[in-house]
């Protein structure tokens, strides 16, 4: 699969798909979309690269072991239930907060963040897995 | 819509046992995929089925209008996608270095756990 | 004494455990001398229960207890009446004289603490059988025997024989202790008491309740196993495999008089019932007579001993069912002169054995110069067996005369029976006590001289006493028979025979007795090679019998083993889907509920035929792909239709999530599949494959006709409704399919991320896991190889 053309656009393909993953992901709470997807279509994304360009190449590009990505989004999904807790109301309630960045005002919310999670470990887990299955061959 | 829905399902039902009843591994693991499908499915037609309208509240509005898909089986059925791709990702990984260490893919053959010569227990003393 | 009485019994309770405790130690720090500082527990506990003589004597019943568990009225609680307290006395008594013993007897054996241990645990467990009052702990300290019994019959763990035995008396007396719990469940749920003492107020209902006989049987059952009755018998022979101090304990005076205990502590409660009075002297008769006639065989000293034994437990069982006037004082005398003579006649065996090398009596002979002492206890304890006047043996026999000896039918037989039997046992106490030491002096494998203190003491204290308690036989009476018989009975009974012997009937039969056994005493060669020649004519008894028990057992558990699990997945998997394709299909038809016939939908659109046929299309070819490329691309034809038609339906978030997901799984199937080998047809015969696919129909007529049946009924959207009313309001979201996944139903999501989480730690594992680590792996499996490249 080592083609010219896959190894020419691969790069293109791969950060297209990256922003759109993280573009599904922020707007999935009121439109089709949500970590599930997004994490899916980043892992995807991902994969092509790896097909691409060997999986070494992916693991430099993005740093941390995609299970330590994944064991992140599991800690952030955790947090972002807890938080309640502090906050006086029961597990995994929805708490938002309003600021303004820039006159415009941002909404935020322990939800989204949940949904951060939910895409992290989505992303991790199976970049995990893809990967190590594509290792198999270079072994 | 329902009445095709049901008899599809039966048939996704039936075509993954059958699969899954066989010898070997891969056949097994296909079966399974396909087993997966037939559940989401039955989820989503026990749901009720409606045409074209995505659960998504308009802008405007608080509530979302009667005529709108049913959102609560898509919610169970999203999550149940994910975990049986994983759950399928594991299988095959399973099966595939099972085949590598035993060098076969028929579970006949794979009798480390319990041997099919194993010598009968000790009838003296 | 009276105030601290409870605590000091409690104490005797626990002393034996105690001491079986410090044994090892004492062991290794004062060799076999740690006997005398052992023998310390059961002489303290047998004089605390001396203690209490007086008392029961009087009519009065020493009890105490703490509660255990209240809620169920279970007790720790005992209570000491005549009947207890001789068997507390006899346990502790010979207990003491049975450790010095096993100190001269084991002495230099490597593991002499360990025996020591073993059997002063076993005392522990005999004195609570006999004190307890609730049946709870009747019942654990019963099974208690049971266990020690089994350690000590199996001492010498590394003879196939001494295992064997152990674990047929184990099993023999340990199963019939779970009968014995079946049956006071019974006793309990029928009168509601939980207490032995409890249970002869409650006598009449219980004997009038339906169930009466089942609990009868199942607790004849536990009593039977464990005094070895007829045809339950064979596991006490084959216990003589355990040391000599293990024979003359358990198997004369103590465990196996658990059983003839247990008849005397009900027989005021149930034996004045036809079942009890039919049951006890048939099965206790015929033991009796087999124990002689087997007895007669050996040539082997304890093998004489260990069927006497039995014979003289049928002597027993039967005086205690047989219901006549004398015939309990009969069965309580006997007891304990059997206790005495018995047990010293074991030691004699024993301490032969020890001295000469061997006890085969036929090549013993002539012992009585090398061996004084011994002599004398074997004599006296013989004459005591044999029921000759002065000696206890002799009350307890004209005893038995005078409670059989009528004029009916049933009293005829039963007294032929007993002078039959009185006989041979007459023959063969001579054969022990007295045949090895008189004659001429025969060639033994050992130098036989006399043994060391320890090893004649027991002996010639027991024979002694049952000669003083037969010269001396008021004291004897007040204090130990007559209370005794008080409480097997369940009225006041005063024994009063006495050593004078009283002209008359009793009288004849134990000359007819004495002469009759002197006679097989004379001829006991031949009377031996008779009863060879008629066992071997009668073939295999029930001994042969537990061999081909336990073989068949082993063999019936793996056959079943394999049948259940024949270790292929594929039947597994079959097995379960039968199960499900009843589980749907049964309850549909059998309650009536299927669906009505469906119309078929006219408002379908062209769009969503083309795909359900498409993912028709992709299914077939999955089932029909004969290589790897076809079933993955086939594979993702029907998942990528599946996703079309959830978009179609209002679905596009799962819509997009399969999407992603089939591509991905093709790509990993892609990645993976190339590695394995996809048969091209699938191999299964065409006989299979009909019975595959008709398991496979019914599971899926079964899920399409629950559907139908489900979406005919009208459907409740209550849940849906509160999802659509509050998806904005609170949750300020307007996918209410991603509120409900984050937000309203957040948790569940977290426990399904961490699914995945672990199915890639899992996943990478597997792969992580190389060659070398199975390799240890599969070191652990012994003689397996495990194939692998």
């Amino acid at each position: 699969m080592n083609t010219l053309i896959l190894r020419t656009v691969a790069p293109f393909i791969t950060a297209l798909m990256l922003l759109f993953s993280v573009f599904v992901l922020l707007r999935g709470h009121n439109e089709p979309g949500g970590g599930f997807i997004g994490g899916l279509i980043a892992a995807s994304a991902l994969a092509i690269y790896g097909i691409a360009y060997g999986v070494s190449a992916v693991r430099r590009a993005i740093r941390f072991h995609p299970m330590a990505i994944a064991g992140f989004g599991l800690l952030i999904a955790v947090i972002s239930g807890v938080i309640s807790i502090f906050a006086g109301v029961p597990f995994m309630t929805g708490l938002w907060i309003y600021p303004t960045l820039f006159g415009v005002e941002v909404p935020l919310a322990t939800v989204v963040s949940f949904d951060i999670g939910v895409y992290l470990v989505v992303v991790g887990a199976i970049t995990s897995i893809a990967l190590a299955l594509e290792e198999r061959d270079h072994d | 819509m329902e009445v095709l829905f049901s008899l599809l399902i039966g048939l996704f039902f039936a075509v993954a046992i059958y699969l899954m009843m066989s010898k070997y591994t891969v056949r097994i693991l296909l079966g399974i995929v396909i087993l997966g499908n037939a559940v989401n499915l039955l989820l989503f037609t026990a749901g009720r089925l409606t045409r074209e309208v995505p659960p998504i509240i308009g802008a405007g509005l608080d509530a979302l209008p009667a005529g709108a898909a049913n959102p609560l089986p898509q919610a169970l059925i999203l999550t149940a996608i994910v975990i049986s791709f994983s759950f399928f990702a594991f299988l095959l990984v399973l099966a595939y270095r099972a085949y590598q260490e035993l060098g076969t893919d028929n579970t006949d053959e794979m009798r480390l756990a319990e041997p099919g010569d194993e010598p009968l227990p000790p009838l003296g003393y | 004494m009276a105030a601290s009485a409870p605590a000091l019994t409690l104490l005797c309770l626990f002393l034996p455990f105690i001491a079986a405790f410090l044994a090892p130690v004492l062991t290794r720090a004062f060799g076999h001398k740690a006997a005398w500082l052992l023998a310390l527990a059961p002489a303290f506990a047998f004089l605390h229960f001396a203690s209490f003589l007086g008392e029961v004597a009087a009519g009065e019943v020493v009890t105490g207890g703490y509660a255990w568990v209240p809620s169920f009225n279970i007790s720790f609680s005992w209570f000491l009446d005549g009947l207890s307290l001789t068997f507390a006395l006899l346990i502790t008594g010979i207990g003491t004289l049975i450790v010095l013993y096993s100190g001269g007897y084991m002495k230099g054996h490597p593991q002499q603490g360990r025996f020591f241990s073993f059997i002063l645990l076993f005392m522990g467990a005999m004195l609570g059988l006999v004190i307890s009052d609730s049946f709870l702990m009747l019942f654990v300290y019963w099974e208690l025997t049971s266990i020690t019994s089994f350690l000590l019959i199996g001492f010498d763990h590394e003879r196939p024989e001494a295992r064997r035995a152990a674990l047929q008396a184990m099993v023999v007396t340990g199963g019939g202790g779970l009968l014995l719990l079946a049956g006071l469940i019974f006793l309990w749920n029928i009168t509601g008491v939980t207490q032995l003492s409890l249970l002869v107020h409650v006598g009449d209902g219980l004997r009038e309740s339906p169930f009466y006989l089942a609990a009868l049987l199942l607790v004849l059952g536990g009593a039977f196993t464990k005094s070895a009755q007829f045809p339950f018998h064979f596991w006490l022979p084959n216990a003589m495999e355990a040391p000599t101090p293990v024979s003359a304990y358990l198997h004369s005076a103590t465990m196996v008089k658990a059983g003839v205990y247990l008849l005397m502590r009900l027989n005021p409660v149930m034996g004045d019932t036809p079942a009890w009075q039919i049951l006890l002297p048939f099965f206790g008769g015929v033991t009796l007579i087999a124990g002689t006639l087997l007895a007669l065989r050996q040539t082997d000293l304890k093998l004489m001993l260990a069927y006497t034994t039995m014979a003289s437990l049928g002597l027993l069982v039967m005086l205690t069912g047989f219901g006549a006037d004398h015939a309990v004082e009969a069965a309580v005398l006997y007891l304990v002169a059997h206790s005495l003579f018995k047990g010293a006649l074991f030691m004699v065996a024993g301490a032969v054995d020890h001295e000469a090398g061997t006890r085969d009596v036929t090549r013993l002979g002539g012992l009585r110069r090398a061996m004084p002492v011994t002599f004398a206890a074997g004599l006296l304890a013989a004459l005591s067996m044999g029921g000759l006047p002065l000696f206890f043996g002799f009350l307890a026999k004209e005893e038995i005369y005078y409670a059989l000896a009528h004029g009916d039918p049933r009293s005829i037989m039963f007294t032929t029976v007993a002078v039959i039997g009185n006989a041979l046992m007459f023959a063969v106490a001579f054969a022990v006590g007295l045949k090895p030491f008189i004659g001429k002096h025969v060639e033994t494998p050992k130098h036989a001289h006399e043994g060391p203190v320890l090893l004649w003491l027991g002996p010639v204290v027991l024979a002694v006493l049952g000669l003083l308690a037969g010269l001396i036989s008021a004291p004897a009476h007040l204090y130990v028979s007559s209370p005794m018989a008080s409480a097997v009975k369940g009225a006041p009974v005063t024994i009063d025979i006495s050593t004078v012997p009283h002209i008359g009937l009793p009288l004849l039969l134990s000359i007819v007795t004495v002469l009759f056994g002197i006679l097989v005493y004379l001829r006991i060669d031949s009377a031996r090679a008779a009863m060879v020649r008629l066992l071997a004519a009668l073939g295999p008894g029930p001994d042969r019998g537990f061999d081909h028990f336990v073989s068949g057992l082993v063999r019936l558990a793996v056959s079943v083993t394999r049948f259940v699990q024949p270790g292929r997945l594929e039947v597994y998997i079959t097995a379960s889907f039968i199960l499900v394709a009843l589980a749907l299909l049964l309850p549909l038809f059998l309650f009536g509920e299927l669906p009505d016939m469906p119309a078929w939908p006219r408002d379908a659109l062209i769009q969503e035929y083309a795909f359900l046929a498409i993912a028709l299309i992709g299914l077939f070819a999955v089932l029909k792909a004969a290589d790897r490329l076809t079933a993955i691309v086939s594979l993702g034809i029907q998942g990528f239709a599946v996703a079309v038609l959830f978009l179609l339906f209002g679905a596009p978030d799962l819509s997009f999530t399969q999407f992603m997901v089939e591509t991905l799984s093709v790509v990993i199937l892609a990645l993976v599949m190339t590695r394995l080998r996809l048969s091209p047809r699938d191999h299964r015969p065409r006989g299979q494959m009909l019975f595959d696919a008709t398991i496979a129909i019914a599971c899926g007529l079964g899920f399409a006709l629950l559907l139908l049946k489900a979406t005919q009924a009208p459907f409740n959207n209550a849940l849906t409704e509160f999802f659509n009313a509050y998806s904005k309001v609170i949750a300020h979201g307007a996918n209410v399919v991603n509120v409900i996944i984050v937000d309203f139903r957040g948790t569940d999501t977290l426990g399904e991320i961490a699914v995945v989480m672990v199915t890639g730690l899992a996943v990478l594992a597997l792969i992580r896991i190389r060659v070398g680590g199975t390799r240890r792996l599969a070191d652990n499996v012994p003689g397996k190889d495990r194939g692998a490249p």
